[in-house]
């Protein structure tokens, strides 16, 4: 049977002109304007834009430890490297700027570099400021922290117990927020329901990480108590508040800008913010503008990064699978330090928390906690996929125990068609929609019952086949005032009201009456430039091609407020919009001059074809630029009471968007789309890798202002979000070393690994923006990570899958736990314990010399600097306790290390105790070993040793892979060094010449 | 090879996109830093420094390289080609150039000056792909935006013109 090409389905997505003239531009998937100055190499990317001659460099010194204390800094070595201008670490920093401002209130401190402790891998605890990016490097290198390293906790469920490891003083333990929510008669709708279901789940780490960092190009002018930032920041300009109050000057003297282009951000450029801080303070410290460029390991190590989230989710439910009432206890893991906006991550779903059902009793208990990790902020979703992926897998255990098809689990609970404007329980307005149409046109369009044919033949064959359902609302236009339902409502009050979501659109016209737009929503790639030129195009009649729009945003001149920016999808419902109405504003004045000129009414005045004239009698006309133009030329001559035509800025914000009530009803967003969702996905019996069969995103989000972007947003949006659902973790270690740092570890699923999902749409357009449009560009972050799950679920029939779902999770649930490697009689046994990165193992080697001898050399420096692996010399502190500075590399990766080794439970010469660990600007290294010596037949000695090691910091976030091997290498070059000096002949495990052949390549020789 | 010593600034002459040039380098300085910085290129992106995302892709003397994995005291005497080369005029769009456009095969761009440069080398080197072999060159290159249908979809046609075939659709700009 052919199969068909289900690929081929969108008919929407490539460019096209406009079909006849006269119709609009608006919904036309026109070439991008953006598109020729990108693809010849000439965009204006963050890290392309020429600086201020004398212009510093910055490069930062992050902590390898995931929870210590800072004993000391000494920067006189780097200081006195070539090109260096300043090293600065906390305590500078501490007095240049005051502290960012925390997400709730609490007498806790949030410096954007470490003061006195680092909570987290990756976090600043010096920056260093050279001639160049190479030297500042070279300084970071040479500037000497001792750490006491303290317990880390990374699990949130393990942050809230009284035993956890406590970061911060100023909060009841690792609990920043802990508030309860309870909304309709949750209690007497779980007593009376037949059917009590639950789920707990934990939602991993993950990042939507662009391919462009982090940047910022700061200058300080002491004349005028001024700082001038260029930062690839993507908004909310709300931050823009709390920079100025961290850098101590009024809003009116930081001036932020940002580059024409941006190499996408996802949300996550948001988290450049603290850097603006650090780098803003290195500017005026130097007296010189400093840059920074981010560089991949620091990005994924330390940038920003999605909650991860811990989960427990109750449903009170008919017989009939008819969801009664809910319960959720979140907790959100925001963590070392809950900036700004956090903890919004939890609360941008707060109205949405029923999803795209009609449930009327709801339970919540929120808690927000610390970690030993990045802290968290924007990211594509931005708390949907935490939601959804409770929400929905909780619909999908409904339906295998209550043995419903979920699907129909799904059509008993949708909200109703004849329900709109709908209001949750929790407060949000559901503005239009008609989620059931969506479900029959998107299982009927994608070819549903196909694919349940093809999970049967599957079946039928023993393979492993699923399919996976999701119904998912996709809040847009985020109200400002929703993160403030986290206070209580008596806190609220003291606080001062805050909501809406201004957004702002500015028009001119120049003297010869060409028309620029101006919004301040800092795209990072969408098209909003494009998108604008037709929607004004459309106001005035022109073409696309005569309108320029200009996205860069500069606080200083432009309009802008809080809201502004690029983030909760708003640019379609609510930017664009306000451009609309602000092209109309100067229409309606341009109709009036016009009518005067050509001598008609007002009413039948048109603009067509780049013309002015009367719609009665089309000869009647005149060019829009001649009419456009007058304002400059003759301003007498427009009729009394139009003013000017020459620039017009609306702002424009939702009243449907008001601050939380008193019962804590939030309206959380503007609009809320509607995506059905359903796939079918084979595992692999043997690989237990997933494979998508077909993937069907059936999306309404109101009006479609350009088809083509949208199916781009869509298609964007699902790669990602099957990199969540199959590929992507930001990993961690139990100590809380950070295990991904390259894109070797932290997979971006490519070309091969994305199939082409089939898009299907339906509009409904928004009663609430102006041009029908609501959000689009986030909702496959929360509707495709929980969608692949539940068809994961039902492939391999489990009841728990967690994310991501890499093979070796699946293996975990398919063929439970994997048995230990069997023992092996000698050297290099590993044995990793549940998840510690802690390495085991034993050796031998067997030299000439007899017991004493090998006992001496132990214990002598010299000896011990010729066998160390790297050894540049050993320091003799005491009796028992080296110290010594050597060299080590993991291939190219080579850095130096200080080392301490202790010697204890001396029983000599028969068995003594090394206690060693090594600390340096790649990480650091910990282990224990026990040398025993015993006679060998024929005079000389058999030293055995078993040793623990543990590796973290840079080196493990880089080089996690080669890591085990490498550190078997160099414990083992250790000894095989030490029987070459006792005379030794070839060790007696077989190990060892397997170090010998590795060893030019793990080599520690200086 | 010759040993460079490490503290001096050492000249480096090339052919970028047939026009000869040269600037100064460290010998640990990176083609990527050099092209950016010291001639002012900055059409080759860098988005991981380290071999993986592919937005650094050059092509040195008909091969294609990671920029980012390349000295710049390497590309001496060499040619080399940056996306700044692919278009035939200023104001005019190559043939792939123009199919990317009509294809919306890019969001941000940021990633598409090294998509731009393998496909560029690939489609002269085999001219009549099947799409599993564009696929198999794209797996070298991450783009975060696209969800890469559509740049699969510009590349085969661009290959199916360059294969003599009338372009689907001219775009209108
Ligand atoms: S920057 Fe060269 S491959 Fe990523
Ligand atoms: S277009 Fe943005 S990364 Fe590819």
């Amino acid at each position: 049977m052919p199969e068909k090409r289900y690929g081929m389905v969108e008919a929407t997505s490539s460019a096209k002109g406009r079909p006849d003239p006269g119709s609009p531009w608006v919904g036309q998937s026109i070439a991008r304007v953006e598109d020729a100055t990108l693809l010849t190499g000439r965009g204006r990317f963050m890290d392309d834009i020429g600086v201020h001659p004398g212009t510093l460099h910055a490069a930062f010194l992050r902590s390898p430890h995931a929870h210590a204390d800072i004993v000391s800094i000494d920067v006189s070595q780097a200081m006195s490297s070539r090109g260096v201008v300043a090293v600065l670490h906390g305590e500078d920093i501490k007095a240049l700027t005051s502290s960012l401002v925390v997400g709730v209130k609490a007498p806790v401190e949030c410096w954007p570099m470490a003061v006195g402790r680092a909570r987290y891998v990756g976090e600043p605890v010096a920056i260093a400021v050279a001639a160049d990016r190479y030297r500042a490097e070279d300084a970071v290198d040479l500037i000497d922290v001792r750490y006491n390293v303290r317990p880390a906790v990374v699990d949130p469920r393990a942050a809230v117990k009284p035993e956890a490891p406590v970061l911060h003083d100023g909060f009841g333990g690792n609990v920043a927020s802990d508030r309860s929510f309870r909304y309709g008669d949750p209690e007497s709708a779980f007593a009376s329901a037949p059917h009590r279901i639950s789920i707990d789940v934990s939602y991993p780490r993950n990042s939507c990480t662009p391919i462009e960092t982090y940047g910022v190009v700061a200058d300080y002018n002491p004349g005028d108590d001024a700082y001038d930032v260029l930062a690839n920041f993507q908004g909310p300009f709300s931050i823009h508040a709390v920079l100025s109050r961290a850098l101590r000057v009024p809003g009116n003297r930081l001036r932020l800008r940002t580059p024409p282009d941006s190499g996408g951000s996802f949300g996550v450029k948001q988290g450049v913010f603290p850097y603006i801080v650090l780098i803003a303070a290195a500017a005026k410290a130097t007296g010189r503008p400093v840059k920074w460029i981010e560089d991949r390991l620091e990005h994924l190590t330390a940038s920003v990064s999605a909650t991860n989230r811990a989960v427990s989710l109750v449903a009170a439910v008919a017989e009939d699978g008819r969801i009664l009432a809910l319960d959720w206890d979140q907790i959100e893991d925001c963590g070392a330090h809950l900036r700004a906006p956090e903890p919004a991550t939890l609360y941008r779903m707060h109205g949405n928390l029923t999803g795209a059902y009609d449930i009327r009793h709801l339970k919540i208990r929120n808690r927000v906690v610390v970690t030993n990790k990045t802290p968290t902020g924007l990211n594509r979703g931005f708390g949907g996929p935490q939601v959804y992926f409770a929400l929905e897998r909780l619909v999908q255990r409904i339906a295998v125990e209550l043995n419903l098809d979920p699907l129909d689990v799904i059509t008993r609970n949708l909200v109703l068609a004849d329900a709109f404007p709908y209001k949750t329980a929790s407060g949000a307005l559901l503005d239009s929609g008609n989620y059931q149409e969506a479900l029959r046109r998107g299982a009927q369009e994608g070819g549903l019952a196909e694919l349940k044919a093809r999970r049967q033949a599957a079946r039928a064959e023993g393979r492993l086949y699923g399919i996976g359902y999701t119904a998912v609302v996709e809040p847009s236009v985020s109200n400002m005032g929703y993160i403030t339902t986290v206070l209580t409502p008596a806190e609220r009050r003291k606080a001062g009201p805050k909501n809406g979501a201004q957004a702002t659109a500015t028009i001119a016209i120049d003297p010869v009456g060409s028309v620029s737009v101006h919004v301040a929503s800092v795209p990072q790639g969408q098209g909003h430039r494009t998108v604008l030129s037709q929607v004004v195009a459309d106001v005035f009649g022109l073409k696309p091609s005569d309108i320029r729009v200009n996205t860069e945003i500069d606080t200083a001149k432009d309009a802008w407020s809080i809201a502004s920016g690029n983030y909760a999808s708003r640019f379609a419902p609510a930017v664009a919009g306000t451009a609309k109405l602000a092209a109309e504003r100067i229409a309606g004045r341009l109709r009036r001059v016009a009518a005067s000129q050509l001598n008609t009414e007002t009413d039948d005045i048109a603009f067509v074809d780049g013309h002015v004239g009367s719609k009665r009698n089309p000869d009647n006309r005149i060019s829009f630029s001649r009419i456009a133009a007058l304002s400059h030329w003759s301003p007498a001559a427009l009729p009394d009471g139009v003013g000017h035509t020459i620039r017009e800025t609306v702002f424009w914000t939702p009243p449907e968007l008001t601050a939380p009530d008193e019962d804590d009803q939030i309206n959380s967003s503007l609009c809320h789309g509607f995506i059905f969702d359903f796939c079918g996905v084979e595992v692999d019996r043997t690989t237990l890798q997933t494979r998508i069969d077909r993937y069907v995103t059936m999306h309404d989000c109101g009006t479609i202002l350009h088809p083509a972007m949208v199916d781009g947003q869509v298609r964007g949006g699902f790669a990602q979000a099957l990199g969540a659902a199959l590929y992507e973790e930001y990993a961690y270690a139990e100590d809380g070393s950070f295990l991904t740092g390259t894109l070797a570890d932290y997979l971006l699923p490519t070309v091969a690994e994305v199939p082409t999902p089939i898009i299907l749409h339906m509009e409904t357009p928004s009663p609430f923006t102006p041009l029908g449009s609501k959000g689009v560009g986030e909702g496959n972050c929360m509707s495709t990570p929980v969608c692949i799950a539940n068809a994961v679920a039902d492939a391999i029939g489990a009841k728990d899958v967690v994310l991501p779902l890499v093979p070796a999770k699946l293996a975990e649930i398919v063929r439970g736990a994997e048995p230990a490697p069997p023992a092996r009689r000698t050297s290099s046994t590993q044995a990793k314990r549940g998840g510690d990165r802690k390495l085991r193992g034993e050796g031998e080697a067997v030299v000439k010399a007899n017991a004493q001898q090998v006992w001496d050399m132990l214990l002598d420096p010299n000896t011990l600097a010729a066998v160390i692996p790297g050894c540049h010399g050993v320091e003799k502190i005491s009796g028992t306790h080296f110290r010594a500075d050597v060299t080590l590399g993991i291939g190219p990766v080579k850095g130096r290390y200080r080392a301490e080794v202790k010697l204890s439970d001396l029983d000599p010469p028969k068995a003594v105790t090394l206690t060693g660990s090594a600390e340096g600007g790649l990480g650091f290294g910990n282990g224990e070993g026990r040398i025993t010596l015993g006679p060998t037949p024929d005079g000389g000695t058999t030293i055995h040793y078993t040793y623990e090691a543990g590796i973290g910091g840079k080196v493990a976030s880089i080089g996690g892979r080669l890591l085990d091997g490498a550190t078997r290498v160099i414990i083992g070059q250790f000894f095989v060094s030490l029987a070459r000096q006792a005379g030794g002949g070839e060790p007696a495990s077989g190990g060892l010449s397997w170090f010998a052949r590795l060893r030019r390549w793990f080599g520690g020789a200086p | 090879m010759s040993r460079l010593p490490a503290d001096q600034h050492h000249a480096v002459r090339l052919m970028l996109n047939g026009k000869p040039c040269s600037g100064d380098a460290e010998p640990r300085m990176l083609l990527t830093d050099f092209l950016r910085h010291e001639i002012g290129a900055t059409g080759t992106h860098v988005g991981c420094e380290h071999g993986v995302c592919g937005a650094c892709t050059v092509e040195i003397d008909g091969k294609l390289a990671r920029a980012c994995l390349t000295l710049a005291v390497q590309v001496d005497g060499c040619a080399v080609r940056t996306v700044e080369g692919l278009a035939p005029a200023p104001d005019r769009l190559g043939l792939l150039q123009a199919a990317f456009k009509r294809n919306h095969a890019l969001q941000c761009g940021f990633c598409t000056a090294g998509i731009l440069m393998s496909l560029d080398h690939f489609l002269r080197e085999v001219p009549k792909p099947s799409e599993q072999e564009v696929r198999d060159l794209l797996t070298g290159h991450l783009c975060r935006c696209t969800g890469y249908t559509p740049i699969l979809r510009a590349a085969m046609e661009a290959a199916a013109e360059l294969a003599g075939e009338p372009a689907k659709e001219k775009s209108d700009a």
